[in-house]
C-alpha cells in the first residue's frame, strides 16, 4: 500500500525526527496514541503508526506494536483497582464530577492524578520509563501489588502518559485501530508485503523481536510453520452500463447478499476471516468447526433461510446475517437460530497445492471436487448460472430482485486470482437499485477533506398523508452517491434553510426532495419508521419536486422482502 | 446591622450594587454598569453610563460604540459611587482591560473577579490577589481534571506542526478577543517572525491592540493572499470558523484549537481538531482553588462554570461558599 502525499501532522510531536533515545520512550507511545486519536483518515494513520515502528527501537517498538493489535493482557490489573486508587486521592464527589465530564475513566484519572512533588534536594528525578519496562512491571504484578505497582508508574509520568499507561493495563485502547490495520502499518513502515507479515506474524509472540529482525534489517524470515494465514482477496470492477460480455469468456454467477469470508485451515487450525482480514473466527465457530481438510477457500458467508435462492438450499437475507455479526461470544440459541454456512465460489490453496496461479476453469473444477467432501450442513457449492448470452443473463439478473439476491458475478474463465481488483478479469453487476423519493431532514458535517461540507445526510418519508398531517420519520442516512457539484449545492442549501442546530448536525426545513436509490430495505429498530435501507445514497437532488409529493414509508414497506 | 453583604444581590443578570444603583457586568441594558473586561458575555451594549478600564471601554466602542457616558478607572484607581461605595480596579490577567473590582462600603469589601487566571500574558498585566471578606470567583474550568500545562509546551506543539509538513498551514481557532492575540505573542516570543495570517473577524481587534500597545509584529489577512501563499504559515479564524467553507481557501490546513476544553480528548474531536492546544485565558484548578486559598475570605460566591466541584472543595476545606445561578455567562470557546 502506498500513501498518499499530504495530511502529515503531529509526526513532530511524536519526537520521531530526533534521536531514538530509550528514556521517556512511553512519552512517545502516548504521543503516538494521541495522534491516533486525533487522525481521522486511514491513510493518516498507517502512516503515523509506521513513522512510530521505524523510529522506535527494539523492543519497545514491538511492545507498543502487541498493545495496538490487542496482543498484551496484565490479569492483575483490573477496573476496580484503578477505581480504588483514585479513591485514595482524590475525593470521591470530585472523581464522580470529573467523571461524568470526562466521559472516560482512564482518561479522568489521567487528569486527576497528583502531580508527584518535585523531588528535593540533589535527587535527580525519576525518568520516565520506557515501554518495554513499564510491560515487564505490570506482567510482574500479582491481585496483592497491583494497586502499589500501578501508582509508582502513574507517579513517573505526565498526563498523556498516564492515559496511555492506563489504556495499556487495562487493554482497552479503543482508538478505532483494527489488528489488520496495525499489520498494514507494519508492512508499510518496512515495505514488505502484507501477506508475508501476515505469515510470519502467527507463531510470533510480543515482543516480535524476529519480525522486526527480518522486517527492519533484512534478517532471514521466522519460521511461521503450518499456520492458517489470510490471504488478499480477489475483487471485482462494477460492470458499466452498457458494457456487454462474451459469456464464451465470461462465467456467471450469483451475487450473494452476506459477507465475502475466506476460511483456511492448516496445520490443524481453521480460522475464518473476513474480508478486511480480521479473524472472525470466534463469531462463527460452526464453521471453524466443520473443517479439517487443509484449505484455504473463498465464499460467501450466510445464514440458512429461503429468502435468496429459494426453499431448498436457499439462505436468509443480510438481515438475518446481521444478527450473528460483531458478537465475541455466540449463545447457543443465537447460533441455531441463524444458522451460518459458507457458498464457496473460489479455491486459492487446496491439501497444499496453491491454485491461485490456475485459471478460473481449473481451480472451478477443483472446487467443485474438494467441496463435494466438505461438511455440507456448513459448505455448499456457489453454483455457476447456466446462461449461453448475455441478454439472457441479463434477463436473469432482473429477477434476482424476487430472490433478493444481490446480482450477477461474471469472471473471466482464463483469470488466476490475483490479489486486489484487477481491470478486466472480474466483474459485479448487481441489480438496478431500488428507488424512493425523500425528503430531507438532518445533514452533518463530513470528516476529512469533507470537514468544511454538510455531507452526511438524513432523509425521511411521510407516515402518512401529508396534507392530512402526517409527518416525516427517518427512514436512512447516506453520505456518498453525489458529484462533487451537487455536494456543494447541497452544502449551500442546508446553510440555507436549517431551523436547528445540536452540535455538528443541522435540522434542515424538510423542503428538498432527494431520489435516493438503494439496493433493498429490511425491518429494523435503528430508525423511527422500523425500517433501514442497504446501501442507500444520493441518486438524484428533486429540487423540482415539493416535499409533500415524496414517498410515504407504507410504499418502501411494500418493498421488504424479509 | 444589616447581615453580611446584603448591599450587593446576586440576580440572574449580573450582580446588583444596591445603593449605587450599579450593576456588574449586567447581561441586559442599565443606567450604570461596572464591566470587568470586554468579552461579550460580561461586556453588553446599550448601558447609560460604563465604568471599567481605558481598554476595556475601547474594546466596548468598537464592538456596542459609546455609551452614554464613559468613566475611565486605571488599575489601582477608585472611583466614588452613589450610596458610599467605593470601587477600586485591580489587574485580572484574563485579557487586555481585564479587571477585578473591589467594592467597600460599610466597613466590607467584596472583590468580583470577573474572568481571571494567574499564568503570565504577554498581553496583559498580571492578576494582583485582593484581600477582602467576600470574594466572587469565576468557576468555568471548575473540575480538578483541569490543569493546564505550561503555555510553552502548547506553541512547541504548534511550531512542530509547521514544520513537520511545508506544504499545509496551520489553523488555528481563537477566540477573537484575548486568545488570538495571546497566541500571536507567544508566537512571536518563540521566535516566530513570519507574517502571521489572520480570518478578516480578527483584524479590528488586533488592530485595536497594537493602538493600545500590544505588539503583535507582521499580521496579514488572508483574503488578501493566493492559496499557495498559505503553505507552511500560521492563520488564525475564530473557532466559529474552523469548519467552515471559509477553510476552502487554505492549503489542507491542519485545523488546531487554542482552548482549555482542548485538555479533554472527546471535546477536541467533536470539534473536528486534529491539534488541540491546551491554551486557556481562565484559571485552572488549581489557580481557583490556590487562589481562594491565597485571597482567605470569609465568605466565597462562584459566579459560573462548574461551580459544583469548586462549592464541594470549599465545603471539604471549611470555607463557606454558596453557587450563584447568573446566567448568559458562559465561555464555549476559551
Amino acid at each position: 500500500m502506498r500513501l498518499g502525499p499530504g495530511r502529515r501532522v503531529g509526526l513532530g510531536r511524536l519526537g520521531l525526527s530526533g534521536g531514538c533515545g530509550h528514556d521517556g520512550a512511553m512519552i512517545r507511545f502516548a504521543a503516538l496514541l494521541d495522534a491516533l486519536v486525533y487522525t481521522r483518515s486511514r491513510n493518516g494513520k498507517l502512516r503515523l503508526i509506521a513513522d512510530y515502528l521505524r523510529a522506535t527501537p527494539d523492543p519497545d517498538r514491538g511492545w507498543a506494536l502487541a498493545a495496538l493489535t490487542g496482543g498484551l493482557d496484565f490479569p492483575a490489573v483490573k477496573g476496580s483497582t484503578l477505581r480504588a486508587l483514585l479513591m485514595e486521592r482524590v475525593d470521591p464527589v470530585l472523581f464522580q464530577l470529573s467523571r461524568d465530564y470526562v466521559g472516560d475513566t482512564a482518561e479522568t484519572a489521567s487528569l486527576l492524578w497528583p502531580e508527584p512533588a518535585a523531588p528535593q534536594g540533589p535527587v535527580p528525578p525519576v525518568a520516565a520509563p520506557s515501554v518495554s519496562e513499564v510491560v515487564t512491571i505490570l506482567s510482574g504484578l500479582s491481585r496483592a501489588t497491583a494497586a502499589a505497582g500501578l501508582a509508582t508508574l502513574m507517579d513517573r509520568l505526565d498526563a498523556n502518559g498516564r492515559y496511555a499507561l492506563l489504556k495499556l493495563a487495562t487493554g482497552a485502547l479503543r482508538i478505532g485501530i483494527s489488528a489488520r490495520l496495525a499489520k498494514v502499518a507494519f508492512a508499510e513502515a518496512f515495505a514488505v508485503p502484507v501477506e508475508a507479515v501476515e505469515e510470519y506474524w502467527h507463531g510470533q509472540a510480543p515482543p516480535y523481536g524476529a519480525l522486526f529482525a527480518w522486517a527492519a534489517q533484512g534478517a532471514p524470515a521466522p519460521d511461521g510453520g503450518q499456520v492458517p494465514l489470510f490471504r488478499p482477496f480477489m475483487l471485482a470492477h462494477p460492470l458499466e452500463e452498457g458494457v456487454e460480455l462474451d459469456l464464451a469468456d465470461y462465467a456467471a454467477e450469483w451475487k450473494w447478499d452476506g459477507i465475502r469470508v475466506q476460511v483456511v485451515c492448516a496445520g490443524g487450525e481453521t480460522r475464518v476471516y473476513s474480508r478486511s482480514g480480521d479473524d472472525i473466527s470466534a463469531t462463527f465457530p460452526e464453521i471453524a468447526g466443520a473443517l479439517s481438510l487443509p484449505c484455504t477457500l473463498d465464499g460467501e458467508l450466510l445464514v440458512r433461510g429461503s429468502h435468496q435462492g429459494g426453499e431448498a438450499g436457499g439462505a436468509a437475507s443480510f438481515n438475518a446475517l446481521q444478527q450473528r455479526l460483531g458478537r465475541k461470544v455466540v449463545s447457543k440459541k443465537m447460533a441455531e437460530d441463524y444458522p451460518a454456512f459458507v457458498r464457496l465460489y473460489d479455491a486459492l490453496i487446496v491439501e497444499g497445492e496453491d491454485c491461485r496461479a490456475l485459471p478460473w476453469a481449473r481451480r472451478r473444477a477443483v472446487l467443485e471436487t474438494f467441496s463435494a467432501r466438505l461438511d455440507a450442513v456448513r459448505f455448499d457449492l456457489s453454483p455457476v448460472i447456466p446462461a449461453a448470452e448475455f441478454a439472457e443473463l441479463g434477463e436473469i439478473r432482473a429477477r434476482a430482485r424476487d430472490e433478493a439476491i444481490e446480482g450477477v458475478m461474471l469472471k473471466r474463465r482464463d483469470s488466476p486470482y490475483l490479489a486486489g481488483r484487477r481491470a478486466g478479469l472480474w466483474y459485479k453487476w448487481k441489480r438496478d437499485p431500488l428507488l424512493i423519493d425523500c425528503v430531507l431532514l438532518y445533514a452533518q458535517r463530513g470528516s476529512g477533506k469533507r470537514s468544511s461540507f454538510y455531507s452526511d445526510f438524513t432523509f425521511g418519508c411521510w407516515n402518512g398523508d401529508p396534507d392530512q398531517g402526517a409527518e416525516l420519520l427517518p427512514v436512512g442516512k447516506a453520505y456518498f452517491g453525489f458529484t462533487d457539484k451537487e455536494l456543494k449545492w447541497l452544502d449551500r442549501h442546508v446553510r440555507q434553510h436549517t431551523v436547528n442546530r445540536f452540535g455538528p448536525v443541522r435540522e434542515t426545513d424538510k423542503s428538498l426532495v432527494l431520489e435516493v436509490a438503494f439496493d433493498s430495505v429490511h425491518e429494523s429498530r435503528r430508525h423511527k419508521s422500523g425500517l433501514a435501507m442497504r446501501f442507500p445514497r444520493i441518486n438524484r437532488i428533486r429540487a423540482d419536486k415539493p416535499a409533500h409529493e415524496a414517498d410515504r414509508i407504507e410504499t418502501l414497506r411494500a418493498l421488504v422482502r424479509d | 446591622m444589616a447581615a453580611p453583604f446584603s448591599w450587593i444581590r446576586p440576580h440572574v443578570h449580573g450582580l446588583c450594587i444596591g445603593p449605587a444603583n450599579a450593576w456588574i457586568d449586567p447581561a441586559r441594558p442599565v443606567e450604570r454598569a461596572l464591566v470587568t473586561h470586554g468579552h461579550a458575555d460580561h461586556a453588553r451594549g446599550g448601558h447609560g453610563e460604563v465604568i471599567a478600564t481605558r481598554e476595556t471601554l475601547a474594546i466596548m466602542a468598537l464592538r456596542y460604540g459609546r455609551p452614554g457616558r464613559e468613566v475611565v478607572a486605571g488599575y489601582g484607581e477608585s472611583v466614588s459611587l452613589p450610596g458610599g461605595v467605593r470601587a477600586t480596579f485591580f489587574p485580572a490577567g484574563h485579557v487586555l482591560g481585564s479587571a477585578q473590582i473591589l467594592l467597600e462600603h460599610g466597613g466590607e469589601r467584596v472583590v468580583v473577579t470577573g474572568d481571571y487566571k494567574r499564568r503570565a500574558d504577554p498581553t496583559c498585566p498580571p492578576f494582583e490577589p485582593v484581600a477582602c471578606d467576600l470574594f466572587v470567583t469565576e468557576a468555568t474550568f471548575g473540575l480538578p481534571v483541569f490543569r493546564h500545562p505550561p503555555i510553552k509546551g502548547e506553541i512547541g506543539k504548534l511550531l512542530e506542526a509547521l514544520a513537520a509538513d511545508p506544504g499545509r498551514c496551520v489553523l488555528v481557532g481563537a477566540y477573537a478577543l484575548g486568545k488570538a492575540q495571546r497566541l500571536i505573542a507567544e508566537l512571536r516570543r518563540a521566535g516566530w517572525r513570519a507574517p502571521v495570517y489572520l480570518h478578516g473577524a480578527m483584524e479590528r481587534m488586533c488592530r485595536l491592540y497594537e493602538e493600545l500597545g500590544v505588539e503583535l509584529g507582521d499580521l496579514r489577512l488572508v483574503a488578501d493572499m493566493p492559496k499557495a501563499a498559505l503553505a507552511g504559515q500560521v492563520v488564525i479564524c475564530p473557532p466559529s470558523a474552523l469548519n467552515d467553507r471559509w477553510t476552502r481557501r487554505l492549503p489542507d490546513p491542519v485545523t488546531a484549537m487554542a482552548s482549555g476544553w482542548m485538555r479533554i480528548r472527546q471535546r477536541a474531536r467533536q470539534r473536528n481538531v486534529e491539534l488541540p492546544l491546551v491554551i486557556s485565558d481562565h484559571a485552572d484548578w488549581d489557580e481557583l482553588t490556590a487562589t481562594i486559598a491565597e485571597v482567605n475570605p470569609a465568605e466565597t460566591w462562584i459566579t459560573h462554570g462548574r461551580e459544583e466541584a469548586l462549592l464541594r472543595w470549599c465545603e471539604l476545606n471549611q470555607r463557606k461558599a454558596r453557587a450563584l445561578a447568573l446566567v448568559g455567562y458562559e465561555d464555549e470557546d476559551d
